[in-house]
């Protein structure tokens, strides 16, 4: 029996052993499910070999949701634990790797899915292309980050969670403080999404380079592509730091290396330093593609063009480069002097400069424009103040003398939910029912998502907050509770209140998915906000090919021209369409993938080995396969062209 | 017949093996830290290059000045991480 003890939890509780039962039920509900209504078929045909960049982005988005909800139910834990002095909820080691797994799971396999998920479904639309440059290299992407995502889910029942905090930092997460097996999960999962990463980084710059439609010139993109390609730019710049990071760090834990050791010439500091080296610029390309649907909605229901593109396009790529002269405010106290530090400070707030010309843009965009009051506006709405706040107190953490009262504190903790929650956060859910119409058919109920909005947002402010207050009288992060002399129980039951009211709000939006499932109307047309760009041109639900004949653009706001100044978007006749082939290697491969991480993890040496074999296999088979796609008749294309004009 | 002959990758294939020759030296011959490092600094960053632009095809098509854009962009990120680094660690340490 030795060998199956590594697998047990190192702590467990009646929480663990009631979510594997959980678990273990809905897996064998799915496959029953599967096999009882016959769709294993489909399921493989349609989803899981599809290279449709559609289809991918839907992926993104169903994964990126479920992790909301998971990385939510560990946030509620942390509140809940932290509600009232002394509390006995959770246990120390339990507490760390709630936030732990909080931290990873939101940042790696919820936000960075949701962009993707847009970045996926709208840019080829946008840039009026057929799918990205790379259809098959993109299936890949989405495994791996799937697999990846679905090996760290697995940790809190299989050897036990990551518990060194979202950071990971050394000498904590070497094998001396952290022996169990949870930061090698931390170690694998990171590193097999993030190999997704980069290659979706490569694939979305190729695609926005190569294949825009003819007369869309660079300065002619609408700001979505635009920023998703600066997003890109950045994630093929510092994707490969934390690669790397990440297999000196697994070295060190699995081979005995020294890297981030403190003996025998290592550096825990520089782990430390690699990790923010990515880490900052990771926040900005969270921060990015949010900024580019902010500005396609809050230009969308001014019923306005987009004020001052140039100066928004030109913010963007100075931030891009900015941000990756900044990341030493994470580690202001770690030991480094006044020169270091200052120098870090000023190209900090120096970043706040073209963010602040962004949020200028938009209030000018909404100035005098005519504007409609939809769910997504609400959002974009309710993120320009929030969202300052969150500038501003990053501003004040960017004093490098002043930070050391402010680190590691509520403080900080505040400040980066107050930037990430009604910038991402909102960001999506607004995203989301922008192009849902595009994506399903159908609108999502507008009453109901007013509601949510509400919600989300004075939840946001109850739960937050309170926090900056703790955090200015010491409240330190990470720690799992505190005595009532403090005096922080008060505002942390409020902050536990907000919380709740989030999850109402998540709650309402699950309900809102449901209700209008059930009750919208369903004739709504290929264009239901009246909006600017090429993705609202095409038919709803959009074929395969996305445009049947190549659309010829103008300016920026191609579709608005078309429907306002009788611009003519698609000269020419329908002719035949190169598609590219499903392939089921991109699953496959990334199968193998998550054996060759789990038994890295376990050290399981053979069988390691024998998945990296077969990972090889896959590559060798792509390089020797002859594939040159195949092709749709017009005829084909007139018959679906008809049933989709009938429809709309 | 010359036309068929592949000078350039002939070429740059035995140039890079001459780089490879170059920084295993500093194995074999007993150099200081600095001059080691940078022999194999110079010699990485040469093979890359010739990588790049030989057996990669950088700059053989009209848009050829985003490619270099992009490594420009990187090689400038990469140099401000290292510097970056030193000073944190070393300089002002
Ligand atoms: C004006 C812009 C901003 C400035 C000046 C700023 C400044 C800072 C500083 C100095 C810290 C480190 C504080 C400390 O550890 O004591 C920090 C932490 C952080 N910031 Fe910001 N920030 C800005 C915008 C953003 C944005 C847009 C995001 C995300 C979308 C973000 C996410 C974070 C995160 C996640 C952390 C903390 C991570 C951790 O330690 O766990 N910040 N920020
Ligand atoms: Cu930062």
């Amino acid at each position: 029996m030795d060998f199956f003890d590594r697998f047990a939890i190192p702590n467990p509780s009646i929480a663990i052993y009631a979510s594997m039962v959980a678990i273990g039920l809905t897996v064998v509900a799915i496959i029953a499910g599967l096999t009882y209504f016959k769709k294993w078929g489909y399921l493989w045909r349609e989803w899981l070999t599809t290279v449709d960049h559609k289809r991918i982005g839907i992926m993104y988005l169903i994964s990126a949701l479920i992790m909301l909800f998971r990385g939510g139910v560990d946030a509620i834990m942390l509140r809940a634990q932290l509600a009232v002095p002394d509390n006995k909820l959770l246990d120390p080691q339990h507490y760390n790797e709630v936030f732990s797994t909080h931290g990873v799971i939101m940042v790696m396999f919820m936000a960075m899915p949701f962009i993707f998920a847009f970045m996926n479904y709208v840019v080829p639309l946008q840039i009026g292309a057929r799918d990205v440059a790379f259809p098959r290299l993109n299936a890949l992407s989405f495994w791996l980050f799937f697999f990846g995502a679905m090996l760290f889910n697995i940790s809190f029942v299989i050897g036990g969670s990551p518990d060194a905090g979202w950071t990971s930092y050394f000498p904590l997460a070497g094998n001396d403080l952290s022996p169990h097996v949870g930061t090698n999960y931390y170690m694998m999962a990171i590193q097999i999404s993030g190999i997704g990463s980069l290659m979706t980084g490569i694939n979305m710059i190729t695609t926005i380079f190569k294949m825009r439609a003819p007369g869309m010139t660079l300065m002619k993109m609408p700001m979505f592509t635009w920023s998703v390609l600066v997003t890109n730019l950045i994630i093929v710049t510092v994707f490969p730091v934390i690669t790397v990071a990440l297999a000196m760090g697994t070295m060190d834990r699995l081979f005995g290396t020294h890297f981030f050791a403190t003996t025998n010439g290592g550096m825990d500091m520089l782990w430390a330093n690699l990790f923010w080296v990515w880490g900052h610029p990771e926040v900005y390309i969270l921060i990015l593609p949010a900024f580019g649907l902010y500005s396609e909605i809050i230009s969308t229901f001014s019923g306005r063009n987009l004020y001052g593109y140039k100066s928004m396009v030109a913010s963007m790529v100075i931030i891009s480069a900015l941000s990756c002269m900044v990341w030493a405010h994470h580690f202001f106290t770690m030991g480094q002097g006044a020169l270091a530090n200052s120098f870090f400070s000023i190209t900090t707030m120096m970043i706040a400069v073209p963010t602040g010309v962004k949020i200028f843009n938009w209030l000018f965009t909404l100035w005098k424009g005519k504007i409609r009051f939809t769910v997504p506006m609400l959002y974009s709405l309710g993120f320009i103040p929030l969202f300052v706040i969150g500038g501003v107190t990053g501003v004040m953490l960017a004093m490098s003398a002043a930070d050391y009262q402010y680190h590691n504190t509520m403080f900080l903790v505040a400040h980066f939910h107050n930037t990430i929650i009604p910038g991402v956060v909102f960001a999506m859910l607004a995203g989301l029912t922008y192009y849902w119409p595009k994506m399903f058919g159908f609108m999502l109920n507008e009453r109901i998502g007013k509601w949510a909005f509400w919600l989300l947002s004075i939840g946001f402010c109850l739960a937050f907050f309170p926090m900056y207050i703790t955090g200015l009288d010491g409240q330190a992060r990470r720690m799992y509770t505190y005595s009532e002399a403090t005096g922080y129980g008060p505002l942390n039951m409020l902050s536990f209140v907000g919380a709740g009211v989030m999850a109402i709000s998540f709650a309402l939006i699950v309900y809102n998915v449901y209700y209008s499932v059930r009750y919208s109307p369903r004739n709504i047309g290929a264009d239901p906000w009246d909006a600017r760009s090429l993705e609202w041109a095409t038919h709803t639900p959009v074929p395969e090919y996305n445009f049947a004949i190549e659309p010829h653009v103008a300016s920026s706001e191609a579709f608005w021209d078309a429907k306002k100044k009788g611009h003519e978007l698609f000269p020419g006749k329908v002719e035949k369409i190169h598609m590219p082939n499903s392939s089921g290697v991109p699953f496959i491969m990334s199968a193998i993938f998550f054996v060759f991480g789990f038994s890295m993890i376990f050290s399981l040496w053979i069988p390691a080995i024998i998945s990296l074999i077969g990972i090889f296999a896959c590559m060798a088979h792509r390089s020797f396969e002859n594939d040159h796609g195949r092709y749709i008749s017009v005829k084909e294309i007139e018959e679906t062209e008809t049933k989709l004009r009938g429809v709309n | 017949m010359s036309e068929l002959f592949p000078r350039k990758q002939i070429m740059g294939f035995v140039f890079s093996l001459v780089l490879t020759a170059a920084a295993l030296t500093v194995y074999f011959l007993h150099l200081s830290f600095a001059q080691g490092m940078a022999v194999l600094l110079i010699t990485a960053f040469v093979q890359a290059l010739l990588q790049l632009v030989v057996f990669m095809h950088a700059g053989e098509t009209k848009d050829k000045w985003i490619i270099y854009g992009k490594v420009y962009f990187m090689i400038a990120m990469a140099l401000i991480t290292v510097f970056g680094t030193l000073l944190i660690f070393l300089w002002d340490m």
